[in-house]
């Protein structure tokens, strides 16, 4: 669903993705890990047709997402970035109504359907409380979720999310990840760009560890969080742990 | 917490009643705006009866063919100046962001005057000065994007500078394109660079108008787009929007708008910054409603402004909206700041 296929972008001085390839196929959820500039979110904003790489090839689907146009990429792959601000003070529901663009057409207003839709979404992120209360008022964490409600509202079969869990509390990214792992059961294909190593541990079909605009290792969880190269490229030993259930966790030392 | 949005979606029920609201308010000062002038000897205010309207003799030709295009061109300049001032703030994601303070009002009166001193055209306010004027918009606009964009990101403080940069260097050529031309074209340039609504005529408002209803109409249709855009280029074109084409359209459309107000009425403050923040406090930012309601609002303002500078025929009409909406500006933003409503609060 999502290919990138020996990716390059950069200019002659300073590369900083060179040559990364990585899919990710419907019903999967990727984790993309990395130190500080390794190149995530150059590549995830390359996967989302944002910017155009210097060599290789981008896919989402059969489209290629630097000449599709917007609408109709919209249609398949919802991006969320990393920094999201609002100049003027809409409502939660008016941001993630602004999600029903690629759906509707000319002029006009939202339609029940389109509330419908955003009041789920709103749902799905614990936010249905807080649907009509000014966006700039919310904390870090609710904007977040409000952000993450805009994507899911869009009903995209691709999702690439950068930093979805950045300052969530512990129950909300919790809530964050399991919404998303209701993406994956639907059939979506999921990218996520974190730093939180416990949940790519834990809900991560695959991880995929990027250092220095490169792919380091890539594979299930348990393997490539114990691969001595990626304790290289973050510069410290992780420790993989599983609670009785089964469930992941990691302790960086 | 505004009207609008507190409750829910925008529905056509709430849209259409806003709307309508809007309507019947403008329509309504622009039909009796007419009726009020100076008193007898120039003093005083006198309100004439609306039987003026159809009842024949000097009073009738006074309201209709004196004081109608008078109040007709001071509605369509001050929704077209309101219009654009909301697509500005929209599109720079720029509370400050207005044709005068953006410059583009400069840049088209600059070219406007380039435009008489060429003798291009004869008269202020004929098509060849609003052509030269809408010119003069779209490149200011063009220049100060250009230059205030970083990457994709448009830093605020930037853009008004780069606006008054450009401000300040169009106003001072235009000084320099006065100081060296002849008597004749020094009187016509100085008539129109005061600005006001003293000489226009029927004629001037039919020109004007189907620019401005073009430009308005081209607003208006971007109306979700523009709510879009105030989350910055990538987060719109992530929900499907044509970032680039959307902006070009909008800057063309606000340079129409703009290019057009300053041919008739030479630079008029204010009403762009104002109209579309006071409204945004009330109605909300949807601009599917602020944008048709801005226009309504502008128009408001400037027809009730003109009629205070007819009534006292000493005063410019910039000096009686910067003295209007100055105090009703500070107002907001005191009460703004009380509640964070006109700002981000990070």
């Amino acid at each position: 669903m999502l290919a990138l296929t020996d990716v390059r972008f950069g200019y002659a001085a300073r590369e900083v993705v060179r040559g990364v390839s990585l899919t990710v196929e419907r019903g999967e959820l990727v984790a993309l890990v990395g130190p500080n500039g390794a190149g995530k979110t150059t590549l995830a904003r390359i996967a989302a047709g944002l910017i155009a790489p210097s060599a290789g090839t981008a896919r989402v689907g059969a489209l290629d997402p630097t000449r599709t146009p917007r609408r109709t990429l919209a249609r398949t792959l919802a991006y969320v970035p990393q920094r999201y601000e609002l100049a003027f003070p809409f409502t939660a529901l008016e941001v993630v109504l602004m999600g029903r663009y690629a759906r509707q057409r000319g002029p006009g207003l939202d339609g029940a359907d389109d509330e419908a839709a955003a009041r789920a979404a709103l749902e799905r992120c614990d936010l249905a409380e807080l649907a009509g209360r000014r966006f700039d008022a919310l904390s870090g964490g609710e904007r977040r979720r409000v952000v993450l409600a805009q994507a899911l509202c869009q009903g995209a079969d691709a999702l690439l999310l950068d930093e979805p869990t950045a300052a969530l509390d512990p129950a909300h990214a919790l809530a964050i990840a399991q919404a998303l792992g209701a993406e994956r059961a639907r059939g979506a294909a999921v990218l996520i760009v974190t730093h939180d190593l416990d949940l790519a541990a834990r809900f991560a079909d695959r991880v995929v560890a990027l250092a220095d605009g490169a792919v380091v290792a890539s594979g299930p969880p348990a393997t490539v969080l114990a691969d001595p190269r990626v304790h290289a490229a973050f510069a410290v030993t992780l420790h993989l742990g599983a609670l009785p259930d089964g469930s992941r966790y990691v302790v960086a030392r | 917490m505004n009207f609008v949005s507190a409750h829910g979606r925008l529905t056509y029920a709430r849209w259409l009643a806003l709307l309508a609201g809007g309507a019947v308010v403008a329509l309504a000062i622009v039909m009796l705006a007419p009726l009020v002038g100076p008193g007898a000897d120039g003093h005083g205010v006198a309100v004439m009866s609306p039987r003026a309207l159809w009842s024949g003799g000097i009073d009738q030709t006074i309201v209709w063919d004196v004081r109608l295009p008078r109040v007709l061109a001071a509605a369509l300049v001050g929704a077209a100046l309101a219009g654009a001032g909301c697509a500005f703030q929209a599109v720079l994601r720029n509370p400050l962001a207005d044709p005068y303070t953006l410059g583009v009002s400069s840049g088209a009166s600059l070219a406007a005057v380039i435009a008489i001193r060429l003798g291009v055209v004869g008269i202020a306010g004929s098509a060849g000065v609003g052509g030269a004027a809408v010119i003069g918009a779209l490149l200011a606009i063009a220049l100060i994007w250009q230059i205030a964009r970083v990457g994709s990101s448009l830093p605020p403080a930037t853009v008004i500078l780069a606006g008054i940069a450009v401000s300040m260097t169009c106003a001072a050529v235009s000084m320099l394109v006065f100081a060296t031309s002849d008597f004749a074209e020094m009187t016509r340039i100085l008539r129109w660079m005061m600005g006001g609504f003293e000489w226009t005529r029927m004629t001037t408002v039919a020109r004007a108008l189907p620019t401005v209803a073009i430009g308005a109409a081209a607003l208006l249709w971007h109306g979700r787009d523009l709510n879009a855009l105030t989350a910055g280029d990538e987060a719109a074109a992530s929900v499907g929007v044509a970032v680039g084409r959307t902006q070009t359209i909008v800057f063309v459309a606000a340079s129409l708008l703009v290019g057009t107000s300053v041919a008739i009425a030479g630079p008029v403050g204010f009403v762009g910054l104002i109209v579309p923040h006071a409204l945004r406090a009330l109605f909300g930012p949807d601009h599917r409603v602020l944008l048709p309601l801005s226009l309504f609002g502008g128009a408001v303002l400037l027809v009730v402004c003109d009629t205070i500078t007819r009534v006292n025929i000493w005063l410019p009409v910039g000096v009686v909206t910067a003295l209007t909406g100055g105090p009703f500006f500070l107002a907001l933003l005191v009460v703004g700041k009380r509640r964070g409503a006109l700002w981000r609060s990070e």
